[in-house]
C-alpha cells in the first residue's frame, strides 16, 4: 500500500504538473512530499509521529515510515533520500555510526554531518543515554549501587537488546571498562529482555534512560560511576535539501528543540507504553499542549489497519512469487539439461537460502533503498531454490525409458519437453511452488522491518508494546493467508495435472506399474 | 563409369543398415568394440546375448539415443549424425521392454503423439490408428485408456503401433516381450511374426531367449562381452559353434526344455 500509495502520489503528481485544472485553481505550488522514519522502538516512533504531524502541519504532505529496522537501516534511507528526516541521538552518531571520525565536538559533528549532506536540529532537550537496570529488590539484596558493584556477582544473568551487544559502544566496550566478569550473556529483542527481567530468567539488562519500563518494573538503573556512556542527546536528523525544498518543515521542526526533557519524555513514553495509547495520539497531544499547534492524530480505525496490512501483504507475495516461478521454472529446466550448469543453479540457490532473512532483507537497502522493492527482491530470491530444485528433481525422476521413447519418436527437445518432460513433472514442480509460497508468506512478515509494511506491522508494534493480542493480529492473518496461498495451489494441480497422473500417490514421474 | 557408380548405389542402399567399426565405451568399460553389422531390406536380424553383451547398446547406437565414440551408422544410405537424426527417427519405429508408454497421455495420444506434432491430417490419423488397432488386435474402447489401465500384452501392442504410427521402414524392438508371462509371451510372438510378414519391414530384435531368437531370425548376432561371437541362422549357430560359449549358451536354454521332454516322456 505504501508502494502503490508511492506511485499513486507520483502519478498525481505528474497529472497535477499538466493538468489545466491545477492552472486553473491559481498556481499555487504543490505540497512538498516529506518521509520521516522512525526505528523500532517506541520513543522512536513517537518522536517520528510528532515530526509527520509537524510536517502537516506546515503544510507538507507527509508520511512516516514507522519503525524501521535499527540504526542502519534509518541512517542509510536518510542518505540514499528514502526519508528527509529521523529521531537520532547524538551519543549514537559519534560512537557507533561515525565512530571511525573520532568526532569530539559539536562543530565537528555539523561538519562531518553537512559532509553528508544532512544537519540536525539543536537537542530536543533529554539525554537518553544507556544505563544497567536491575529490578530494585534484587539490587537491594546484593547493594548494588553502581556498575562497578556487578564486578562483585559473576554469576548474574545479562540480556541485552541486540544492537547493545554489537554497538561499539555497547556491551564490548562497558566490559573492557569496568571489567565485568560476567560470561553468560545473551543478545534478544530490547522490549523483551523486559520480560526477562520481569520473569527473572534475567538480572542485568541494557535500558535507556527514558524508558516507561524503569517504573514499571520497579528497575534501578546503576549509576555509570566510571563514565563509559556517553551523551545520547536527542535530534531530529534530516537532509540538508529539505531546508530547500520545504523550509517551513524544518522551521517547525526546530521549534521541538529543548522542549522535551527526560521526565517528559519518559511520561510520553509510558501514555503508549503502559496506558496502551497510540503513539499518534500522544504525540498529538503533546504537540497541543507545548506548541498551541491544532493539530489531529491520524485515527484508523482497525479495519483500515487490517486491509492496508493485507494489500500490502498481497503485493510483497503477489509480486515476489509470480517472478520467482517465472524465473525458477527455466532456470530448473536448465539445471536439468546441463549438468555444469545445473550444478551451479542449485548451488547458488542453496546459498542465497542459507543466507538468514533477515539479513536478506537489510543487504537490500544500499542496492534498493527501503520499502516494497527491497522486500520484494528479497523474497523473490528467497522463493527460488525450492521451485528450481523440484523442477529440477521432477524432470530427473522421469524414468530413463520414457524419456528415451519420447526421444526414438523423433520428437525435437522443445516438443519433448512440452508434451512429455513438463507434464510428468507437474507434481513435482506445484510442490515446489507450494512450499515457496508458504516460506513467502511467513518470511514477508520481515518485511515491515524495512518499511515494507504488511502483517509483520502489527506482529513488530505487538512486540515493542508487549500486546499479544496486536502480534495475533498479524500472524494469525499470516498463517491464513499462507494456507489459503496452499489452498489455491491445491486446486490449480486438480486442474493441471494430467489426467494419467491424478489418483496416483506420491511421484508424479513414476513408470506405469507391470 | 558411371553405370558402375549407379550399380554400387543401389547394391548399397539394398542395405538398409550399415554399421562400421562402430565402438561404445561408458566410463572405463567397453559396451561395445568395433563392430560391423549390415542388415538387407526386409530382413530381420536378432540380436541375442547374455545380460550386458553388448545387445541393448548397439540398438541404442543404431536409434541415435547414444552416440558412437568411433566408426560410422548407415541409414538408407545416408550417415545417421545428431544434425540428421530427427528425421531419421521418423523412418525408425522403437519398442523397448515395458513399452515406454507416456503415462499421462492415454492410447490414442500415446499412438498419434508424433504425428499430431507434425501435424498430420486429422481424418488420416485417426484411419491410421484404427488401422494399427486391428493389425495389432486391440478393442477400439481401449484407445481412451491409460497406460496404467492396461495389462502388460496390451501394454505391448500399443507400444507397437506407437512404433508403426508413421509407417516406418526399419522396426528396432529391445526385448519387446522381456516383461510378459509365458502364455502372453507366447501369443504375442506369434501375432508379432505375422505383422512383420504381412508388412514387410526390415526389423532389428533384441532377446536374450534362444528359442525367441530362433523363432524370428532369418539371422541371429550372438555376443558377448562387447563384442560379435557369430553371426548366422539358428541352425548354423547350434551346428557350427565358432567357439565353445556359443555351445554354452544354446544348451543353457535348450537344456531345461530336454528335461520337460524328458519328463513328459
Amino acid at each position: 500500500m505504501k508502494l502503490t500509495g508511492r506511485i499513486i502520489a507520483a502519478v498525481l503528481t505528474v497529472l497535477c504538473a499538466v493538468s489545466p485544472v491545477r492552472a486553473a485553481a491559481g498556481g499555487e505550488a504543490a505540497p512538498a512530499q516529506v518521509t520521516v522514519g522512525s526505528k523500532v522502538f517506541t520513543e522512536s516512533v513517537i518522536l517520528g509521529e510528532m515530526l509527520q504531524l509537524l510536517a502537516s502541519e506546515a503544510g507538507a504532505q507527509a508520511t512516516h515510515q514507522r519503525q524501521l529496522g535499527g540504526t542502519r537501516v534509518l541512517w542509510n534511507a536518510l542518505l540514499g533520500g528514502d526519508i528527509d528526516a529521523y529521531p537520532e541521538y547524538t551519543g549514537t552518531l559519534t560512537q557507533e555510526i561515525l565512530v571511525d571520525e573520532k568526532l569530539r565536538t559539536q562543530a565537528q559533528l555539523e561538519q562531518a554531518l553537512a559532509d553528508r549532506g544532512l544537519r540536525m536540529t539543536a537537542p530536543l532537550g533529554f539525554n537518553n543515554t544507556y544505563a544497567m537496570g536491575v529490578k530494585e529488590t534484587l539490587a537491594r539484596r546484593l547493594g548494588l549501587r553502581t556498575i562497578s558493584d556487578l564486578k562483585k556477582h559473576p554469576d548474574l544473568v545479562m540480556g541485552f537488546g541486540n544492537e547493545f551487544m554489537d554497538r561499539a559502544d555497547g556491551w564490548p566496550g562497558l566490559q573492557t571498562r569496568y571489567h565485568l566478569p560476567q560470561t553468560n550473556v545473551r543478545g534478544l529483542d530490547h522490549d523483551l529482555a523486559y520480560r526477562g527481567i520481569a520473569s527473572g530468567t534475567l538480572d542485568v539488562t541494557d535500558i535507556y534512560t527514558t524508558d516507561a519500563e524503569i517504573a514499571y518494573y520497579k528497575l534501578r538503573a546503576l549509576e555509570d560511576d566510571l563514565h563509559y556512556f556517553p551523551v545520547y542527546n536527542a535530534v531530529i536528523l534530516y537532509r540538508a535539501d529539505l531546508a530547500q525544498r520545504a523550509p517551513e518543515v524544518v522551521a517547525m521542526y526546530k521549534r521541538l528543540a529543548g522542549l522535551i526533557d527526560a521526565p517528559t519524555m519518559s511520561r510520553l513514553n509510558a501514555q503508549v507504553k503502559l496506558d496502551g495509547r497510540s503513539e499518534s495520539a500522544v504525540a498529538a497531544g503533546f504537540l497541543r499542549r507545548s506548541l498551541h499547534l491544532d493539530v489531529d492524530e491520524q485515527v484508523t480505525s482497525p479495519w483500515q489497519r487490517f486491509w492496508q496490512h493485507t494489500v500490502e501483504h498481497l503485493v510483497l507475495v503477489g509480486i515476489s512469487l509470480s517472478a520467482a516461478i517465472l524465473l525458477a521454472i527455466p532456470l530448473g529446466i536448465l539445471a536439468a539439461r546441463r549438468q555444469r550448469i545445473g550444478q551451479l543453479v542449485l548451488g547458488v540457490a542453496g546459498i542465497i537460502q542459507t543466507i538468514p532473512s533477515l539479513a536478506l532483507f537489510v543487504f537490500m537497502i544500499p542496492l534498493l533503498g527501503i520499502g516494497g522493492p527491497p522486500a520484494i527482491v528479497a523474497l523473490f530470491l528467497y522463493s527460488l531454490l525450492p521451485i528450481v530444485r523440484n523442477t529440477y528433481a521432477g524432470l530427473k525422476d522421469i524414468p530413463p525409458a520414457i524419456v528415451e521413447s519420447a526421444q526414438a519418436l523423433g520428437l525435437p527437445r522443445g516438443a519433448r519437453l512440452r508434451i512429455v518432460e513438463l507434464p510428468l513433472a507437474t507434481r513435482a514442480i506445484l510442490a515446489g511452488i507450494k512450499t515457496s509460497a508458504v516460506i513467502n508468506v511467513g518470511t514477508a512478515t520481515l518485511g515491515a522491518l524495512i518499511g515494507a509494511g504488511g502483517y509483520g506491522q502489527p506482529i513488530l508494534t505487538g512486540i515493542r508494546l508487549d500486546n499479544t493480542a496486536l502480534i495475533l493480529q498479524g500472524a494469525v492473518p499470516a498463517a491464513v493467508l499462507a494456507l489459503l496461498v496452499q489452498g489455491i495451489f491445491e486446486l490449480i494441480e486438480r486442474g493441471l495435472l494430467p489426467k494419467g497422473l491424478r489418483g496416483q500417490p506420491g511421484r508424479a514421474a513414476s513408470a506405469s506399474p507391470p | 563409369m558411371a553405370r558402375l557408380e549407379d550399380h554400387r548405389e543401389i547394391q548399397h542402399t539394398s542395405r538398409m543398415l550399415v554399421l562400421s567399426q562402430v565402438s561404445k565405451r561408458y566410463g572405463g568399460t567397453e559396451a561395445l568394440t568395433a563392430t560391423d553389422i549390415q542388415v538387407s531390406n526386409g530382413e530381420t536380424l536378432v540380436l541375442i546375448g547374455p545380460s550386458g553383451c553388448g545387445k541393448s547398446t548397439l540398438l541404442r547406437l543404431i536409434a541415435g539415443l547414444v552416440q558412437p565414440d568411433s566408426g560410422t551408422i548407415t541409414f538408407e544410405g545416408s550417415a545417421v549424425t545428431p544434425a540428421s537424426i530427427l528425421l531419421a527417427r521418423r523412418r525408425m519405429g522403437y519398442v523397448i521392454q515395458e513399452g515406454g508408454l507416456f503415462p499421462h497421455l492415454n492410447v490414442r495420444e500415446n499412438v498419434t503423439v508424433m504425428a499430431r506434432y507434425l501435424r498430420r491430417d486429422a481424418a488420416w490419423i485417426d484411419g491410421r490408428l484404427a488401422e494399427l488397432a486391428q493389425l495389432v488386435r486391440l478393442p477400439q474402447e481401449l484407445m481412451t485408456r491409460f497406460p496404467a489401465e492396461l495389462s502388460g500384452g496390451q501394454r505391448q501392442r500399443v507400444s507397437l503401433m506407437r512404433a508403426l504410427m508413421l509407417d516406418p521402414d526399419l522396426l528396432l524392438l529391445d526385448e519387446p516381450l522381456g516383461a510378459l508371462d509365458p502364455m502372453i509371451r507366447y501369443q504375442l510372438q506369434q501375432e508379432l511374426k505375422t505383422i512383420f510378414a504381412e508388412l514387410g519391414k526390415t526389423v532389428v530384435l533384441v532377446t536374450h531367449d534362444i528359442a525367441e531368437a530362433a523363432f524370428f531370425g532369418q539371422t541371429l548376432v550372438l555376443m558377448r562381452d562387447g563384442r560379435i561371437v557369430q553371426t548366422g541362422s539358428f541352425r548354423d549357430l547350434a551346428r557350427n559353434p565358432v567357439e565353445a560359449f556359443v555351445e554354452e549358451f544354446i544348451s543353457a536354454q535348450r537344456e531345461p526344455m530336454a528335461q520337460l521332454a524328458a519328463a513328459l516322456g
